[in-house]
């Protein structure tokens, strides 16, 4: 990258998607802000550090998770990651597969894009525990590569994988249980769900 | 010989992230969509999840930034030095 100025031009136009992820890490709007102007701080310093021909993108999500983890998490509640692992593979698409077959076919994307509100589906991915939360916000929200998203975490590339799918499948139960809250999903279909939170912790 | 891309519904299932994610080399790609097209069942699994994958993406977006912030972070673009 040739000066500051292309540099600044370059990172501003990654300032939405920066905020939305900031919102998902930090749950919390004057955070999020907070999250996203020290982000822009650090790179303006450490500019010289960036090379050329890497990914900018990539490189300010590292910026951005770096600050969060030293700032941030410190203050949160430590979550309880107990429940993640007691999710069976494919727990939304079986039980909705169900209900699919109780209400006729369910084909169009737009109907799934209605089955859950926005405000459900960032509720689902904020209330994972944050191991399982970041590595889902990089891959299924912001499509980074496993690769990648190993690099912004400093974790190995087997481990963004086992997040990666326990996380996903915690937040499709959360999706499902919310559904099922909303009286979408009908008692029968939702019969032998568990439906406690994941997140809910039983610390005494 | 078997044929190595030869994948039932279990190893397809099973590679359904990676699938989604663009994490397989191209020889599996081929083995599951290979499966896939001839795999009613496994097929719908995937596009849901395919689906669902998208709507995830979309809804985890569609925040409005405040106003204001942009101006906020023109101003991290000071002097860097006096950092």
């Amino acid at each position: 990258m040739a000066d500051r100025a292309e540099f600044a031009e370059q990172a501003m136009q990654y300032a939405p998607q920066l905020y939305s992820a900031a919102l998902r890490m930090t749950r919390n709007a004057a955070d999020a802000e907070d999250l996203v102007q020290e982000t822009y701080l650090r790179a303006w310093r450490s500019f010289n550090t960036f090379q050329e021909g890497t990914n900018l993108r990539a490189w300010l999500y590292r910026i951005l998770t770096n600050s969060f983890i030293n700032t941030y998490r410190a203050k949160q509640r430590r979550p309880d990651e107990t429940g993640m692992d007691n999710i069976e593979d494919l727990y939304l698409y079986r039980r909705l597969n169900t209900l699919d077959n109780a209400l006729g076919s369910r084909s169009a994307e737009d109907t799934m894009f209605e089955l859950f509100t926005d405000d459900e589906v960032k509720q689902a991915l904020e209330d994972l525990p944050e191991n399982f939360r970041l590595p889902v916000l990089l891959a299924e929200v912001q499509g980074f590569s496993y690769k990648e998203i190993a690099e912004i975490l400093d974790i190995p590339i087997g481990t963004v994988m086992s997040r990666l799918h326990r996380g996903r499948k915690g937040m499709h139960k959360l999706l499902y249980d919310f559904a099922s809250e909303r009286g979408l999903i009908s008692q029968s279909a939702a019969s032998g769900s568990d439906s406690s939170p994941i997140t809910d912790s039983d610390h005494a | 010989m078997p044929e190595c891309n030869d994948y039932d519904c279990t190893d397809t299932l099973r590679e359904l992230e990676l699938f989604l994610d663009h994490e397989l080399s191209d020889i599996a790609r081929e083995g599951i969509h290979a499966h896939l097209a001839g795999c009613p069942d496994c097929l719908q699994a995937f596009d849901f999840h395919a689906e669902l994958k998208t709507v995830i993406a979309a809804k985890c977006q569609s925040d409005e930034m405040p106003p204001g912030l942009l101006a906020k972070i023109q101003r991290c673009f000071g002097d860097p030095n006096d950092a």
